[in-house]
Parts: structure tokens; sequence; C-alpha cells
């Protein structure tokens, strides 16, 4: 061998595969990013689809919650008193007309369960991604400062994961009226603190590796490391962790509306149902059946696809979660 | 007989994107009082196949023989392996703190390792023993430092503690897996020379893994020289560092700074070790092989014995005369190797 | 001439030759870091008081073993730590106290190849992106010139310029460190550190990393501080070697001063204790077996660092620091600090005992 062929002689042996590391059995697919990797994977995972198809069905039934009411005649907030309800005044069970029954004001419980899909989607997304973009930035602050800021962050996380969530929403609805809004403040401002906390830990981690030294070596400033070096490999948790909230959200928001601190009536909401139910489940089964139903399913779909993508995103051989 | 023999040993690891062929046909022998060095690079396959001896390895196929006296490894239970495993061989791993549990004093776990394979020893005197284990490693002030915790160990003092667990039940056989290369060299020193002493005080044969050819140089007696899942070349240490005759041996010998003058330029191994899901046909280094042949990519050569010597063989379809393949080496690689100097 | 009076090994030491000189750097961390609001009073003395000259064009090796401080000291360097003491100057300026702001424009100059090839490129990002980023970051070119200019460094590296979309888990281990080679060596700075640039490759894929520093030096006239706990790869690449023992150089020469007539006790064990790819070396003939551990920078021993595990130690040496001088007539860039040291042929015993543990200082 001459000298100088050196430099270039490592040929391109890698389109035939990298070595797997000693006693490892895992191994690296050749030229896809992580992102499309994660896609293989989950696109192997069976449970995760249907969870997906679930989820992606509430979402059409939300968005198309006025075509339902259409097909049916019937309005989210008319009420059939001669049709709706029984000479006693009592819901009259699922039939061709109403085909999940009516509540007790004689509304059509179909109807406005699409429409509670809505309050439901728009609360779980809108508050969540509020708690997620707070819980983010002052995570990733607290993490890549350190000293005084990570301090002073992690004792306000302290502080606020410490107030009693549901004193504090039902007071605070006392004071002023409550409204969607409102929900989705309370909610938001509340949930970041946990998000803050695991990507405070994510990013501490993340910290200490060297490809962060090297970019400070190369002169980047810290927003810059914090978004473009260290964020896109937090993607990932976050993006599970998202998935993972949006059912926390969304029984939450209907806690507060099953509790009458959460949208007010006459929005048609799964929680005000579930609460109206409450008093006349035994003549009308239906009517706490079908909105405590509608609640599961949507949270069981995203919990399952949550946990189908944190599978797709962690495999081993990255290091996301180190 | 030795001790332990190994007999064409495979294992393969199916994964979603293939089957990792790790070791393929591997053929060695340890016996007592002798030190068996498996070197090899990463992705070699020399950790895997102790491993799997050991049971070690999940969802591998496996086939081959692996005898340790009379009875078959590989065909054991779990059970039974376990049982042999501590009590028989001993086990040290490059890394200490991930076989010592953080949780428990140093002392206690060699006590409990004691009295999980002999119930009958009290715990006074598996104590005692402990303390007479630390010493014998070189930890000052055994009987003080038998009831710290992994922790207050510096990492030559955990890997000494390592090795005086597996030496524990006094085993015929120490595996150890690059058991010095988290330590620096001072500590390696000590390390290794705590091994020599018990091997020459037990008996012990050894089986050492390691990617340092210094260290086999060092201490072991016998060397198989592994790559892509296969011995290479196999002989004493006398032979593969002074008469090699694969071409990979040689190629791993040329790459080493201690080697060649100060500022001169080395002479790497071109190109990359293989993909073990798509190796090459052939013999596994001929893409990299400076003296390749027609035959070398049709054909995987078996070992041979060199100059009709029986304890050193080559997979190589060279010529098996090592004048002759001197003589080559001056003619393809350039001179001979120039002899290591201290650095 | 300097005040501290090192010449290069060439010989050719005038002042404008110098590009870093470190003086009296000291770096301590506190023991508890992360609290804001308790500060301990202990502190881990991980530089503690170096004296160092750079020339340039030369590859300087700094050995020692974990904990010596040998990291530290070139981050300081490199000024990715703050000092607590002391002075570093880089191409006749004092960079001590810049800030970080005003240290970018000079880390074009000056730039690191990390050890781990796996932890040291974001595994998120292209390669390209990664190798692309000096030039981004410092405003030198964009779009399809950075992308030219990108695929020039990597056919500069062996990388194949095809490569450019890749993300570097599709890259073994020694293409990975390729690709950091690449990223330091892009805006061509005057300085690389290379912090154990090979000890995580294999030796044959080791060599060629070395290979391809040695050429580019030769090429773009880089200067190189070369940190390695790999006496055999120091040996191989460096013109002068600062041997570290617990934050201080004990001992600092010409390569081959270091290697043939090593002065200090420490250098003689730590280069002792390589073992030689070699089996006609006899072992227990040649070895120094250390006592004990490097003890804690915490509290580190009184006077000469060494003393607790020193062969040759005397009781002057728990008390009195040794300078960092000439000894035993060596010429003035042979400096050693040592109050007995090693005489060329001396032959420097064990402790006896040592390995059994009697008479081993607990850490």
């Amino acid at each position: 061998m001459s000298p100088g062929d050196s430099v270039a002689i490592e040929d391109a042996q890698i389109t035939s595969g990298t070595p797997p590391p000693e006693g490892a059995a895992a191994s690296i697919i050749e030229g896809r990013s992580p992102w499309r990797l994660a896609y293989e994977r989950l696109r192997r995972d069976r449970a995760s689809l249907i969870a997906l198809g679930v989820v992606a069905l509430i979402i059409l039934v939300a968005i198309f919650a006025p075509v339902i009411a259409a097909l049916t005649g019937h309005g989210v907030y008319e009420q059939f008193r001669s049709t709706g309800l029984t000479p006693d005044g009592l819901p009259v069970g699922p039939n061709g007309q109403f085909l999940l029954g009516t509540d007790d004001q004689g509304r059509d419980v179909l109807v406005r369960i699409a429409y509670g899909a809505r309050i439901s989607l728009i609360v779980g997304v809108v508050a969540t991604l509020l708690e997620v973009v707070i819980g983010t930035v002052l995570g990733l602050a607290a993490g890549y400062f350190g000293k005084v800021v990570d301090t002073v962050i992690a004792r306000i996380i302290d502080i606020v994961l410490s107030i009693p969530f549901l004193l504090f929403a039902i007071s605070l609805v006392s004071i002023s009226k409550p409204s969607l809004t409102i929900v989705i403040v309370v909610i938001g401002v509340f949930g970041w603190a946990a998000v803050a906390r695991v990507v405070r830990g994510q990013v501490l981690s993340l910290r200490e590796k060297e490809y962060i030294e090297a970019a400070r070596a190369l002169g980047a400033g810290p927003w810059r490391i914090m978004f473009i070096d260290i964020l896109p490999n937090i993607v990932a948790p976050i993006i599970v962790y998202t998935t993972l909230l949006i059912p926390v959200t969304i029984v939450i928001e209907a806690s507060l509306s099953f509790l009458g601190v959460g949208v007010p009536p006459p929005t048609a909401d799964w929680g005000t149902m579930i609460a109206g139910a409450q008093q006349i489940y035994q003549q009308a089964w239906w009517y706490l059946l079908f909105p405590s139903a509608a609640l599961l399913i949507t949270t069981v779909a995203f919990n399952i696809f949550g946990d189908g993508l944190r599978d797709a995103l962690d495999p081993r051989a990255e290091q996301l979660y180190k | 007989m030795a001790l332990l023999e190994v007999s064409d040993l495979h294992v393969s690891f199916p994964t979603p994107d293939g089957v990792v062929q790790a070791v393929r046909g591997l053929s060695f022998a340890a016996e007592a009082g002798k030190t068996l060095g498996i070197v090899g690079e990463s992705g070699s396959g020399k950790s895997v196949a102790t491993q799997t001896i050991m049971g070690l390895t999940r969802g591998a196929r496996v086939s081959g023989q692996a005898m340790f006296e009379d009875k078959d490894l590989l065909a054991m239970d779990q059970k039974a392996l376990r049982s042999v495993r501590g009590d028989e061989v001993g086990m040290i791993f490059q890394d200490p703190l991930s076989s010592l549990h953080p949780y428990y004093r140093v002392g206690w776990q060699i006590v409990e390792m004691i009295r999980n394979n002999h119930k009958d020893i009290s715990k006074a005197k598996a104590k005692a023993r402990a303390v007479e284990l630390l010493g014998l490693v070189g930890i000052p002030q055994p009987d003080r430092r038998v009831d710290d915790f992994p922790h207050q160990f510096s990492g030559g003092m955990r890997q000494r503690a390592m090795i005086a667990m597996a030496m524990s039940l006094n085993p015929k056989l120490l595996i150890a897996d690059e058991p010095t290369t988290a330590l620096d060299v001072t500590v390696q020193a000590q390390v290794l020379q705590v091994m020599r002493r018990l091997q020459e005080e037990f008996g012990t044969a050894i089986i050492l893994i390691t990617h340092d050819l210094g260290v086999v140089a060092e201490v072991a007696d016998d060397v198989v020289v592994m790559y892509a899942g296969s011995a290479m070349e196999k002989a004493d240490r006398y032979e593969i560092f002074g008469a090699s005759h694969h071409p990979y041996t040689e190629g791993l010998l040329q790459s080493l700074p201690a080697y060649g003058g100060v500022r001169e330029r080395l002479h790497p191994i071109p190109g990359q070790p293989p993909s073990l899901i798509n190796l090459p046909g052939g013999c596994p280094f001929h893409p990299r092989c400076p003296y390749v042949m027609d035959r070398c990519r049709i054909e995987e050569p078996p070992l041979f014995e060199v100059g009709g010597n029986p304890t050193h063989t080559s997979a190589c379809w060279l010529t098996l005369d090592l004048v002759e393949r001197t003589a080559l080496r001056d003619k393809v690689v350039g001179g001979q190797l120039p002899s290591p100097s201290r650095p | 001439m300097t005040e501290s009076g090192i010449p290069s090994a060439s010989g050719a030491a005038s002042d404008g030759d110098v590009l870093v000189r470190v003086e009296g750097l000291k770096k301590f961390f506190p023991v508890q870091s992360t609290s804001a609001f308790r500060r301990s009073h202990e502190q881990v003395h991980a530089v503690d008081g170096v004296d160092l000259e750079v020339f340039r064009g030369e590859t300087l090796g700094v050995v020692g073993e974990t904990g010596c401080g040998k990291s530290t000291l070139a981050r300081c360097i490199a000024r990715l730590l703050d000092l607590s003491e002391g002075q570093v100057d880089f191409d006749g300026r004092d960079i001590t106290n810049l800030s970080a702001r005003q240290m970018r424009p000079l880390r074009r100059e000056m730039q690191i190849i990390f050890q781990d090839p796996y932890g040291s490129l974001n595994p998120r990002r292209r390669v390209g992106s990664i190798i692309g980023d000096p030039f981004a970051l410092h405003g030198i070119a964009d779009g399809a010139d950075r992308k030219k200019r990108v695929q020039e460094v990597m056919e500069l590296v062996g990388l194949k310029p095809e490569h450019f979309n890749r993300f570097p888990a599709e890259f073994s281990g020694g293409q990975r460190q390729r690709i950091g080679v690449a990223r330091a060596l892009a805006l061509k700075p005057k300085l690389i550190i290379c912090d154990e640039p090979v000890s995580a490759l294999d030796v044959s894929i080791q060599a060629q990393i070395i290979n391809l520093l040695a050429d580019l030096q030769s090429e773009f006239n880089l200067t190189y501080i070369f940190i390695a706990h790999d006496l055999s790869v120091v040996r191989h690449v460096s013109d002068r070697v600062a041997v570290m023992y617990l934050g201080k150089i004990v001992e600092l020469a010409p390569v081959e001063d270091v290697y043939q007539a090593p002065r200090h006790p420490y250098s003689n064990a730590l280069l002792s204790a390589v073992p030689m790819p070699d089996p006609n070396q006899k072992v227990d003939s040649h070895q120094i077996i250390l006592s004990g551990d490097v003890p804690s920078p915490i509290s580190p021993p009184s006077g000469c660092r060494f003393h607790p595990r020193c062969p040759k130690a005397q009781p002057k040496c728990s008390v009195d620091d040794p300078a960092l001088v000439p000894v035993l007539g060596d010429p003035p860039g042979h400096v050693t600090a040592c109050h007995f040291p090693v005489e060329t042929g001396e032959v420097m015993q064990s402790r006896p005992g040592v390995i059994a543990g009697e008479g081993a200082q607990a850490t």
C-alpha cells in the first residue's frame, strides 16, 4: 500500500451495511431518517393502527357533527317534547328516530355526543398544546441554562404541582363565569409543570452530550443550541407525551364539566351529559352509557396510540431517553 | 485433555433486517493453568461466543458443542448452567458497575455468591473468605473495605472486586471479557498482575477476550484471532507476534502505532469490517486483503496447519510455508514488520 | 525566547511562533454544582496551575490517566470552560476573559475533535448539515455554495460527498470520526484540539484516522493539541509531550526525550505499564506497578502530588512542591517537576508488596 491512499480508503461498503455492535442483534437500516424508521416500526404495530383509526373516526365525527345533525334532522339544542319524551316526561330509549335515545330534555343523544366530541377534542388538543409549549420552553430553559434559572423554574414547577387543581378550578370559576376559554387556560396553566419537568430531565442529559459541546466549540449561541441541537432530539418524547396527555386533558375537561365548572350548558359536552344522566340513569341507561362509552373509547384510543408511538420512536438502538 | 473444548460453534441472531451471523464455526480449547487470548475488533464475535457458551445470549440460534470437562454447556438447561456459572466458571466483564449491585455492600455480594452455591458454609466463614479474597486482589485494608458499597471503590478497585467475586468459588475457568478496557494503564497493570498471580496460585484456566494486542502479548499463552465471526488464525503468542501467517493478523499488527517509527505513516487495514448480515462470499477478509486472489472471493478457507505445525493454524489460501510467506510479504506489503519499540 | 524558556522541538522558538500560551491556569469545580442556594466549600482541583506553550505547526501530546485534568485543560484553552485562575493567550491575544459572544469570531481559528464518534454527532441531523454548521454559524457560505464547500471537506477527509444527506447512524465508527474531523477542519482553523480522537476506535480504523490527521496537518499547517491516554498513539503523533498527574504537568519534553529518558517517576511508571505487543518482553522485569489509586482531586496530597505512590519518595516530597524545571542537565526544553528525578538507565523498583494491599494507603 502506498502512502497517501489511506485518506480515501474507506470505501462504499456502507451500502452493504455497517457492522452491528458487538453482541447486539440490532442493526441499521440504510438510507432512512430516524422519522422514517419510526414510521416503519409504527406501520407494523396493529394495535396502534387500529387506535389511530378510532382517533381519526372521532375527529371525523366532531368535524361532521352538523352533518349528523342534518341527517337525523335533530338540532343539537332542539328539544323534542312530543317524540323525544315519554308521556311521563322521561327520555325515550334508542329507536328508529333517536338511534341512541334522548336525554332528559328530549334532545338527541347521538347528535349531542357528536357535538360533545368537538368540545372534548378542542379542549384536549388546544389545552394540551398550551401545556406542551409552555412546558417545553421552560423545561428547555431550566435544563440548558441551569443555575439560577433552573432553580427558579424548578421551584415554580414544584409549587404548581402541589396546588390542588380541582379546588383551584372550582374557586376560580366561582369568581368568573365558566367558559370554554377559562377551561382551556386553567388546564394549560396547571398542566405545563409536568411537561416542563420531563423536558428538563431530557435536556439535562442531552446537555452533557459531546455534540452540544461541539456546537459550542463552533460558536453556536444558546438559542441556536436549544432549538437546533437539543429540541430535535426531544421532539420524539414530547410527541409521545403530548399524545398521552390529550386523553388526560379530555378527562379533566369532562370532570370539570361534570362538576359544573367546565363548559356551561346548554353546550353539548360529554361531562355535562354524564352529570345529567346521574339523576335518571335507572330509567334511561342509554343517557349514561353512550357519553361514558364515547369518553372511554376516546381516551383508550389515544393511550394505545401513544404507547405505540413511544415504542416506534424509542427503539433501543436510538438514544432518545438516555 | 482441555478443560473447555468448543467445537464448531455457530451463533446467529434473527433481526428484522436479516440474520446477523455473529459466530460462524468457531472452535477453541482452554487448558488448566493457561490463558487463552481471543482477540478481534468490534463485531468479530469474540464476546458473543463466550457469552453463548455461558448461556447469556438470548434469542440467539446456536449450534455446536462446548464440552466443559464431560458436560456439553450448550445442551444444559438454564438452571444447570447457573450452577456452573460461579461455581466452576467465573466471569469478569468490562464494566464492573454493571455486575456489582450498587445497593449492596461489596462483601455482602461476595458472601451471597459463596452461600448461593454452598449452603453449608456459615455466614462468618463466607465473610472471612470475602476479606481474604479482597486482600488477595490488592484491595487495601480488606477487613474494613469489605463493608463498602461499590460506589466507594475506584474503577480499578471495582474491577479487582469483580475478580475477587469471580474467584470466590475457586472456579476452574475464568472468562474475562475486556476486563481492563475501561481502566487506565497503571490500573490495568495492577489488574493483569492480580489475574496472573491467581492463575499461578490456583491453576485456573483463563479465557481473556480483548481488542488490545499488547495485553494479549503480555498475558496470553495461546491466541485466537477472530474476524467476522470466525477464527482467522490460532497459534501460541510467540508465533502470532513473531511469525503470523494470516493477512488479517499481519494487518492488525501493522496498524499499531507501537510498530513503526515516530511520526512515520501507519499502515491501517483499508476499508471497513463487513456487515454480519450480508457477508462477502469466500473469505470474509478478502475485500480488505492486500493478497487477495480469485479463489478467496469464492471459497472460504478452512484452518490449515502453518508449516506443518499443528498448534499454528490459519484460515488462508496463501502458501503455508513461512519462508515463502515472508518473501511474499516483502513483495506485496513491502518489508517485514518492524520490531515494536517500547513507547 | 519566552520567560518560561521552552523552545520548540524544532528549536525555532521565537515569540511569534507561540500559538497558545497558558499561564498559571487553574480550574476548580464546586463539588455540588447543581444547587444555586447551597454552595459547598469543597472543590475539585481539576487543573491546578499549568504553564504551557504550544508552537505553531507542532503537535503537543498531553497524556495522563482518568481525572488528571487533561480534558479540562483543553476545554479551558478552547474557552468552553471559564478559568478559575490564570491566563490563556491565543495567537498573541489574551482570551481569558472574553465572553461567549466575543469568543465567537475566534471559534473559526480553534476547533475540537471529540472522543466519542457516536456522542459527538447529533443523531437527528444530516451529515451535510452537521459539517455545514461552521459555515452557517460564521455566515461564510450559503445554499449551493455551502453544499459545495461541505462536499469538498467531506472528500478531503475520505468521505463520499454523495453521503451528504445521510444521518450519522448510517456510518461506522471510523467514518463518524471522519465526519467529526471534517467539521473541525471546515474553516481551516489554526489550532485543533484532539480530545482522545482515536481511543474509541478499533486499531485498524484508528490507524486510518491517525494518518488522516497527519496528512491534514502537513497540508494545512495545523497545530494540534493531542490528548490521549494511549501512550503509543501519543508517541506516534507528537512533537512534544506533556505528562499530567492530578491537575499538574509533571514532565514536558520533546517526545523522544520523554519516551527514552523519562525523568519523573510517574512518567516512568506510566510508560512501563503499557503492555507491548511483543511477547518477548518480560513483563515483570520492566513493569513498575504503582500502589493504591489516584488520590482524590478534592484534597490533593501536599507537596508533590505523586509522593504517596512514588517509589522514590522522600520526606521532602510531602512538603515541597517541586518546580517544573530542567533536571539532571537536561536541555531547557525538557522540564520535570521532581526532587529526585530518575537517572538515565536507573532501574526503578515497584514498592514491595504493593499489590497485596499491605501498606498501600487508602484513598
